[in-house]
């Protein structure tokens, strides 16, 4: 069985909450003491049927306000899939938590009301989700029946979301209309939408095809820790515990080490102590070397033909997280997952328009900003273009002294383009 | 060429859970892992030597002792670290009572539960811990879903869901300033199923405790089965039953339920989930029925 992880966004109220609650309801995912609970709960509170929302908006402050403040994880499995879902909020201030699910999400569901359609938070919310290399949206069209399941105004969304998609770089949108309170078109077909031909939207998760094909993909290995027993029986044993971030690896591969450059060969692979020929993303393994050279933890071991060149000099699209603005000239750490570096935001160079999606001049990056930035690191770092790799094309940046993440970090390019001709 | 690993989601998620125990002990000076002698705990020792051998563990064995263990849990528990050859430090709420003048819980059924946050707290600031592994999983509990795998807690070991950094991709930040730790959740993405079907697959033992035996139980007016141990005050009116039981979770005698079952292999245990119609906090714990938000206030003070 594979595993499928999705996020829902939306504007405030869209229905995020009883989305995944109806998800969870009618998938049978929802024990009897939770929906005891629940009952209790609804008694005690005005309105007269069951809250889904309430299966996720976990925290008092939440329930008393009725929005969701933080990511909350959910997890549900059918015949055919095991789903995480990330209920992320809707609320601007809370974008960043967003980012947060997003960024590990191979699929979003943007809810939009079918009475608002399309409006700000939607572009805002692809845009982020398009950004961080999510490659399959489902645009959920939801409170259909507040409109009386009219075929008409689920197409003119569909248009409008169409251009939000096309402007974006968004290729993969399957529409769906429904009601996530009545349950219409969620894990069933609904009477009420005869002229809709499409998969419910649960059939649509359990058989949307996400898988990337591993090999395809540069060998990427970030050293995490390093293994030395030291013991008697194994005195000169040394191994370089991590995670293959991306491709394949094999036994004997000729492997260069970054950022020192200096060129090997895998000895070993092992996995639980027992050597492997050959091993794939995401695993977590232990690499070996022939030569007995200096690495320690966040130095990369990649194959030798496939190597990036470690650069000080990044161009990077960030969203800001944090209240203080961030102006040129401020200092920061980069942690490029293992790696972690002093780095110097140099400029920035623009600033994403969320109504517009345009680029506009900036000066600083505030709250919720997405800015694109050059920084340049005190360490040389083995990165990729996002792009190409959503796992070492991104980094996060954090506050020197209280060690906050400030910012989602997404590689551009790792040096300023070369001018093709001298002037 | 060799064929490529095919990776089911099992796989992936112990390739999550391991790369997260190696951030713990790349990022941190003084780690411990908090070993409840439960299965989640159990899984996490085992995903530890994965992550670890052939060296040792970056990081002791910690068990916050609440002295109303059950004795079979204690036994596997000191069979396991000495197999391991890794160090155990146990402290034990007991002490934690005496030294600091606390009052035991009164009640028919005394539980420890809340109190343990105070050894726990103790623990972390007498050896320094700068982050504490757990076993907590996000399916558990409402609260529990909103943690982040690396949870900074301030030096009154609070947790303020409002302040939760935001956890990016799989890179996991563990700056701390002085006086902070990080409790580090290796298998958040976990369920309770997961968990059984990996230590089935993995053949992982566990204590007995978790497999159908005949017990001498208190029927509470809930229906639920309470164990009798020493640590319970019986009196003439309280029904007393035995019954064919087994544990879903192991925590204190005293507030642990015992559910009915004759699922006495790995295999009955999964099919038994499976059928099960009642979430495992719901069915086994009794502290979390005390308010609506009874988790998330315990977590706010400390708690794991």
């Amino acid at each position: 069985m594979d595993l499928l992880r999705f996020i829902t966004c939306g504007s405030v109220d869209d229905g995020k909450s009883t989305l995944i609650g109806r998800l969870l309801y009618d998938s049978d995912a929802v024990s009897l003491d939770v929906l005891a609970a629940l009952e209790e709960q609804n008694r005690t509170s005005a309105a007269g049927t069951v809250d889904l929302a309430l299966l996720t908006d976990g925290l008092r402050a939440e329930r008393e306000q009725g929005i969701t403040i933080d990511v909350a994880h959910k997890y549900f499995t059918t015949a055919r899939r095991k789903f995480i879902i990330t209920d992320t909020p809707g609320h601007v201030q809370y974008t960043r938590n967003m980012v947060t699910g997003a960024s590990n999400a191979d699929l979003a569901i943007v809810l939009v009301d079918a009475r608002q359609g399309v409006v700000e938070q939607t572009r805002r919310h692809s845009l982020v989700a398009a950004l961080l290399g999510i490659r399959h949206f489902v645009l959920a069209v939801n409170k259909i029946d507040l409109v009386g399941y009219s075929e008409q105004v689920f197409r003119d969304i569909v248009a409008d979301y169409a251009a939000v998609a096309d402007q974006l770089g968004i290729r993969q949108v399957t529409n769906i209309p429904l009601s996530a309170l009545n349950g219409d078109n969620v894990v069933k077909a609904s009477a009420n939408l005869p002229w809709y031909q499409g998969p419910n939207l649960l059939a649509h998760l359990e058989t949307v095809d996400v898988a990337r094909e591993a090999s395809t993909d540069a060998g990427r290995f970030q050293v995490q820790y390093v293994i030395r027993p030291q013991t008697a029986e194994l005195p000169d044993y040394r191994g370089y515990a991590g995670r293959i971030q991306s491709g394949v690896y094999r036994a004997g591969d000729r492997v260069v080490v970054l950022p020192a450059g200096i060129e090997t060969t895998l000895e070993a692979i092992e996995i639980n102590q027992q050597p492997v020929e050959a091993a794939v993303a995401p695993q977590a393994v232990v690499l070996r070397l022939t030569d007995d050279v200096d690495v320690s933890r966040g130095d990369t071991i990649v194959p030798l033909t496939q190597a990036p060149e470690p650069r000080r000099e990044l161009e990077a699209t960030l969203c800001w997280m944090d209240e203080r603005p961030l102006r040129p000239g401020r200092k920061l750490l980069v942690q490029h997952h293992a790696a972690k570096t002093r780095a110097l935001v140099q400029a920035i160079v623009s600033k994403t328009n969320v109504q517009t999606l345009e680029q506009q001049d900036a000066d600083e990056a505030r709250l919720n900003d997405i800015v694109r930035v050059r920084l340049k690191t005190a360490a040389p770092l083995a990165a990729d273009a996002y792009r190409d790799n959503r796992t070492t094309g991104a980094f996060i940046l954090l506050d020197e002294q209280t060690g906050a993440t400030l910012a989602a970090g997404l590689i551009e390019q790792t040096a300023l383009a070369e001018p093709e001709f001298e002037i | 060429m060799p064929t490529l690993p095919k990776l089911d989601y099992l796989d992936r998620l112990e390739a999550e859970a391991i790369h997260i125990l190696r951030e713990v002990a790349g990022q941190f000076q003084r780690p411990a892992l908090l070993f409840s002698g439960g299965k989640d705990s159990i899984a996490l020792v085992h995903l530890a030597r994965k992550a670890f051998r052939p060296g040792k563990f970056p990081f002791p064995l910690v068990h916050i002792d609440t002295g109303h263990n059950f004795p079979e849990v204690l036994q596997f528990r000191d069979e396991l670290a000495a197999e391991l050859g890794e160090q155990l430090i146990v402290r034990r709420v007991e002490d934690t009572i005496k030294q600091r003048g606390l009052r035991e819980p009164g009640g028919k059924f005394p539980s420890r539960n809340a109190l343990q946050t105070y050894t726990l707290l103790d623990t972390i600031e007498e050896f320094g811990f700068d982050a504490c592994i757990g076993g907590a999983r996000r399916d558990e509990e409402k609260a529990r879903a909103k943690e982040r795998i690396f949870s900074v807690r301030d030096e009154f070991g609070q947790w303020d869901p409002r302040r939760q950094r935001p956890e990016l991709w799989n890179i996991y930040n563990g700056q701390i300033q002085l006086g902070e730790n990080v409790r580090a959740f290796p298998i958040s993405n976990w369920t309770e199923l997961d968990v059984w079907n990996y230590i089935q697959r993995e053949h992982i033992p566990l204590p007995s405790i978790y497999f159908a035996h005949e017990r001498r139980c208190v029927v509470l007016p809930s229906g639920q089965l309470l164990a009798v141990t020493e640590h319970l005050t019986l009196d003439a009116t309280d029904e007393l039953t035995t019954r064919q039981v087994r544990f879903r979770t192991v925590g204190d005698a005293t507030c642990t339920a015992a559910v009915e079952s004759d699922a006495d292999t790995l295999e009955a245990i999964i099919e038994d989930i499976v059928q099960a119609k009642v979430s495992e906090r719901g069915a086994t714990r009794l502290d979390d029925k005390i308010s609506e938000t009874g988790m998330e206030d315990r977590k706010r003070n400390g708690y794991f």
